[in-house]
């Protein structure tokens, strides 16, 4: 076993081997290296194959058709290009936007700016679950909507809106429904023929590609139009200028492929292993999971362990690369916005931890963290008055602190 | 984030964890924090009847930077009279455990710790004189 463990696969992964021959091979001057948009010689059209297996890659993994997917730096540019793009190009059809307040903060900080620009935006509430339910969505419509954002899983919680529902709603009202898929492509089924997706972010990163390429998918049918964000050489039928990068898109493109081929068997074994640490942790007193268990990526948990600060936990836990919901690097020491959403008190949401598993994660690796975890756990309660005053009966929420 | 060596030091080998008993009139017990901020800090001190610091205690709730303020606060005081505690800034120990700016606070509550538990264990012996 190597230290420190990888348990940060939500926040990236590492390139698949398999990944990085096929790029290594779109490089040198005896390899791909053209520019695919060069038509006049076969370096060029050796280069535009290439690019083209890899969107047909991509549209496959998802059943949709190569020319609905454009080629974007990664998923917070296709969030950017899909929020903007959209209410820029239906701007005289209305100006509110709905999403929902545990988005992503590329989907945020798009909305945001929107709402500099003049347009309304409505943030939903998810459920104490982390959920986003169709019924809600629907009441949020007005007439001049013209838009939803909503992520397939979120980032933090791993919990999975139910897409292909919420589709049915955006449709019959006409309003275009654009999802975040960073954390769901090539995890979870995908079917954009069942599910009445307008826009779709994807990223590679997330799936054992490589970092700085992504994509939207746009659909054709019925037709949905953006405007263009970047300007320049109108790459992407226009959508998105820029030379393509043939290997970047080529090692998504070989990333999505694996993905198709593999993907239920490796959803089977992160489940198993997500539960084997689940039940090894279970038995710590003041434990709490956060976000729906039945509705969740395979490979996701995301903890509370009462009473103990996240980033000494994590100081604590060195040996483990995880993420934690308190941000108390700032002066402002804020916890995670996506716990507090689903109204966690914000002791709980300070001691959250996000373990997300993947393709390289053994059951050794999951054993030892388990142990590790209820080590640190231990040391740190030892530490803690709150747990002190737990232990004796007060009730915190009746204690009056000198908050600073 | 990397941490100092003191701070890891402090961490992982925590001084003087534990209480002291409350209800002793030479106990001071200073408590600042919430738990809403990511952070509380439990110090207690015991003085002897010279008025100089003869114990001190402390749990904290709270970041690595958190920890290692409170443990070498507790150090610190020990065999100071109340009046020479009271002289301990937080910059002299964010300086000591190298903290950077973003844990600053840290330090700024382990001085309010210090102050809180001086004021309560004064006002428990003026009470006790009268």
């Amino acid at each position: 076993m190597q230290l420190p463990i990888y348990l940060d696969y939500a926040a990236t992964t590492p390139v698949d081997p398999r990944v990085a021959t096929a790029m290594a091979e779109c490089l040198t001057i005896e390899s791909n290296f053209g520019n695919p948009a060069s038509r006049s010689h076969q370096f060029g059209w050796k280069a535009e194959e290439a690019v083209e297996n890899a969107r047909r890659n991509v549209a496959d993994l998802l059943n949709a058709d190569p020319r609905e997917i454009v080629w974007t730096s990664g998923a917070t540019e296709a969030d950017n290009l899909a929020i903007k793009g959209a209410a820029h190009f239906y701007h005289r059809k209305g100006k509110h936007i709905v999403t929902s307040k545990i988005e992503h903060k590329a989907v945020l900080d798009s909305c945001r700016q929107l709402e500099r620009e003049g347009y309304e935006v409505t943030y939903l509430d998810p459920d104490s679950n982390g959920l986003i339910s169709p019924e809600t969505v629907e009441k949020a419509l007005r007439p001049d909507t013209i838009l939803v954002s909503l992520m397939h899983v979120n980032n933090e919680i791993g919990v999975v809106n139910d897409i292909e529902a919420i589709g049915e709603v955006t449709r019959r009202h006409k309003v275009v429904f654009h999802v975040d898929a960073a954390q769901s492509a090539g995890k979870l089924d995908i079917d954009l023929e069942k599910m009445q997706v307008d826009l779709m972010s994807l990223t590679a990163h997330k799936l054992y590609g490589p970092k700085g390429i992504g994509a939207l998918y746009v659909r054709r049918k019925p037709r949905v139009r953006i405007e263009p964000q970047i300007h320049g050489g109108g790459h992407e039928r226009g959508m998105r200028s820029g030379t393509l990068a043939t290997h970047q898109i080529v090692g998504m493109g070989e990333a999505y492929r694996i993905a198709g081929e593999e993907m239920h068997e490796e959803a089977r074994r992160t489940l198993a292993l997500r539960d084997r640490l689940l039940r090894g942790l279970e038995d710590i007193e003041e434990v709490y999971v956060n976000g729906d268990l039945t509705h969740r990526s395979p490979g996701n948990l995301n903890i509370s362990f009462n009473f103990v600060e996240g980033e000494s936990l994590m100081m604590a836990l060195r040996e483990l690369a995880l993420s934690s919901g308190s941000a108390c690097t700032s002066a402002s020491l804020e916890p995670s916005y996506v716990l507090r959403a689903l109204g966690r008190n914000d002791e709980l949401a300070h001691s959250s931890l996000r373990i997300s598993i993947g393709r390289f994660t053994t059951e050794e690796d999951i054993d030892y963290a388990i142990e590790r975890i209820h080590y640190a756990v231990a040391k740190l309660r030892e530490l803690s008055p709150l747990w002190d005053m737990y232990k004796d009966g007060v009730d915190l929420d009746q204690v009056q602190w000198a908050a600073h | 984030m990397a941490y100092s060596d003191k701070v890891l030091d402090h961490y992982e080998n925590p001084r003087n964890v534990g209480r002291l008993d409350d209800a002793d009139a030479n106990v001071g017990t200073g408590m600042v924090g919430a738990p809403a901020c990511g952070d509380v800090m439990r110090l207690q001190i015991k003085v002897d009847g010279d008025g100089v610091i003869e114990d001190a205690k402390f749990k904290t709730y709270g970041c690595g930077s958190a920890i290692a303020s409170s443990s070498l606060l507790t150090e610190w005081v020990k065999g100071r009279s109340l009046d020479d505690a009271t002289q301990i800034r937080n910059k002299d120990i964010a300086d000591e455990l190298g903290l950077p700016p973003v844990k600053i606070h840290c330090s700024v509550l382990a001085e309010d710790a210090i102050k809180a538990a001086i004021a309560d264990v004064r006002k428990k012996q003026e009470q006790t004189e009268e």
